[in-house]
C-alpha cells in the first residue's frame, strides 16, 4: 500500500472482509471448510460457542503472524510454518487457561486438538493470510470465525434441542422422567427426544440442508 | 538473500523451531505450579463430592482433612502399606503395573459421625483415559455417590460421565449380590435383562465410554475387596 493512498480502517473493501464470510463465502457452507469441527462438536449450543471463541483467537492471532511473517516465511516449507503457528497458539491459550482459569480449560480440552486440525485455520493463512497485510487479515480471520459460529450454532441449536430436549444445558422442553407421569412439558404427553440427533450424520444432514437453504435464497451461489 | 535457497529454508526452520519451542518451554514451566496446585485441589473437590460435599475447589482444599480421617495405600492382599503417600499415588502409570505391584489408595472419610470408603478409580474411555472416585457406605457395598472426570471423551456423548445426572445413577447401587460375591456396578442399554441394584443407564452414543466406566468400576473395586474382607 503506497502512503498517497492509504485506506480507510473500515473501507468498503475491508467490510467485505467482514461481511462475506457471513454469507456469500461462508467458511463451512461455500468454501466446505472446518467440517470436521462442525460435526463434531455441534452437540451442545454451550460446547458450539466455546470453539467459536477458542478458534476466532487462534485465527486472528494466527492470520496476523503469518501475515507478518508473509515475507520471511520460505515458500517451500510454508505449510509446516503455518502448521507450527497453528500448534503454539493452541499450546500457549491452553496452558495459560489451565493456570489461570481451569474451568474454561476443562470445558476446551476436547476441542484444543480439533482446533490445530481445522482446515479453516490453515485455509485462511495460505489463501488470504500469506498475501495480505496485518490489518486486513485481522478482520479476515474475525470474518471467517463468525461465519464459522454462526453456522456452529444453528447446527448445535437442533442438534441440542431435538436431540436432548435443551438449549445451553437447561430442559427447555420439559423434564423427561422415568415414567410419563413424572414427566412434565411436551415429555408429558408422549414426546420423545430423538437420538439420532446426537450421531454425527445428522449433522451432516443438518449442514447439507443449511447449504442448500442459502443456496435457494443466494442467487450469486447458484452454479451456471 | 534468496528465499528459495536451501540455506534460508534450513536456517528459517532452525530459528522458528528454537523460538517456538523456548517460548512454550519458559510459559509450561513458569506456569507449572499454578496447574498443579489447580489438579491438586480439583482431586480433593472430587473427593468430597462422592460423600455429598459439594464446595469450591478452593474450600475444598482448605476442608478436605476435617472430613478425610484416613489415607491409606494399599497392597493387593489387603494390607496397609505405610510407606506410600496415597494422596500423592498416580494411577495412571500404577495401573501400568501388575495387580501384586501396584499400591491402592483408598480414603476413609466420616461425615455426620458415618464412615465412608472413597475408592479413586482410573481407566480408558475411547478417546482417552477417564477417572473418578466412588464411595462406599459404612457396609462397604452400597454406593453413596460417584464421580467421574475423562481427558478427551465426545462432548454431549460420552462427555456426559462428569454430568450429575449420570454419576447420580450410582447412588444406592449395591457392588455385592446377596451371597455377598462382588459382581459390580454395570452400565446397560434401557430395557437390556439386568439387576437393577447392580446396574445404570448407559448414555446413548456413548456406548465405550460407558462400557469403560464399567469396566474401571470392576476391575479398581475388585482389587479393595481382600481390605473390605478383613477390616
Amino acid at each position: 500500500m503506497m502512503a498517497g493512498e492509504k485506506e480507510a480502517l473500515f473501507s468498503q473493501k475491508n467490510k467485505r472482509l467482514l461481511i462475506d464470510p457471513l454469507n456469500d463465502d461462508n467458511p463451512v457452507t461455500v468454501q466446505v471448510l472446518g467440517i470436521c469441527s462442525a460435526l463434531a462438536i455441534t452437540v451442545q449450543l454451550k460446547a458450539a460457542v466455546v470453539m467459536s471463541i477458542a478458534v476466532m483467537f487462534v485465527l486472528v492471532f494466527g492470520n496476523l503472524i503469518v501475515s507478518l511473517l508473509r515475507n520471511l516465511i520460505p515458500n517451500r516449507i510454508r505449510i509446516i510454518v503455518q502448521l507450527i503457528i497453528v500448534a503454539f497458539l493452541v499450546i500457549l491459550v491452553d496452558q495459560v487457561l489451565k493456570a489461570y482459569s481451569y474451568d474454561v480449560s476443562k470445558q476446551l480440552s476436547v476441542f484444543v486438538g480439533l482446533i490445530i486440525t481445522n482446515c479453516i485455520i490453515m485455509g485462511r493463512f495460505e489463501a488470504f493470510a500469506l498475501g495480505n497485510g496485518p490489518w486486513k487479515s485481522i478482520l479476515d480471520g474475525v470474518g471467517n470465525t463468525i461465519g464459522y459460529a454462526a453456522i456452529l450454532i444453528i447446527v448445535s441449536f437442533f442438534r441440542e434441542l431435538f436431540g436432548a430436549g435443551k438449549l445451553w444445558g437447561f430442559e427447555v422442553l420439559g423434564h423427561k422422567g422415568k415414567t410419563i407421569a413424572e414427566s412434565t412439558g411436551l415429555y408429558h404427553y408422549g414426546y420423545e427426544n430423538n437420538g439420532f440427533m446426537m450421531l454425527a450424520p445428522m449433522a451432516l444432514i443438518t449442514v447439507g440442508i443449511l447449504i442448500w437453504y442459502q443456496r435457494s435464497k443466494n442467487r450469486k451461489l447458484i452454479e451456471e | 538473500m534468496d528465499r528459495n535457497s536451501n540455506m534460508y529454508t534450513f536456517v528459517f526452520a532452525i530459528v522458528m523451531v528454537i523460538v517456538v519451542a523456548a517460548a512454550l518451554a519458559f510459559t509450561a514451566t513458569t506456569l507449572k505450579p499454578l496447574q498443579a496446585e489447580n489438579v491438586r485441589q480439583e482431586k480433593m473437590q472430587n473427593i468430597l463430592s462422592t460423600i455429598g460435599i459439594n464446595i469450591t475447589r478452593k474450600e475444598a482444599s482448605e476442608q478436605f482433612s476435617q472430613f478425610v480421617k484416613q489415607e491409606l495405600a494399599l497392597n493387593s492382599d489387603g494390607t496397609v502399606n505405610e510407606q506410600v503417600d496415597a494422596f500423592k499415588i498416580e494411577l495412571m502409570k500404577e495401573t501400568k503395573k501388575s495387580a501384586g505391584e501396584q499400591a491402592f489408595p483408598l480414603y476413609i472419610a466420616q461425615k455426620e459421625g458415618k464412615t465412608f470408603y472413597i475408592i479413586p478409580l482410573f481407566g480408558a474411555g475411547l478417546w482417552k483415559e477417564i477417572w473418578g472416585y466412588i464411595a462406599l457406605d459404612e457396609d462397604k457395598n452400597t454406593i453413596v455417590g460417584a464421580s467421574f472426570d475423562h481427558a478427551g471423551e465426545t462432548a454431549g456423548l460420552g462427555a456426559e460421565i462428569n454430568q450429575s445426572w449420570y454419576e447420580d445413577q450410582y447412588i444406592g447401587k449395591t457392588i455385592l449380590d446377596d451371597d455377598n460375591n462382588f459382581v459390580s456396578v454395570v452400565a446397560v442399554k434401557a430395557g437390556a435383562i439386568a439387576d437393577p441394584k447392580h446396574s445404570v443407564d448407559a448414555i446413548s452414543g456413548g456406548t465405550i465410554t460407558s462400557d469403560g466406566v464399567s469396566l474401571m468400576i470392576e476391575e479398581r473395586l475388585g482389587n479393595y475387596l481382600p481390605y473390605f474382607k478383613n477390616n
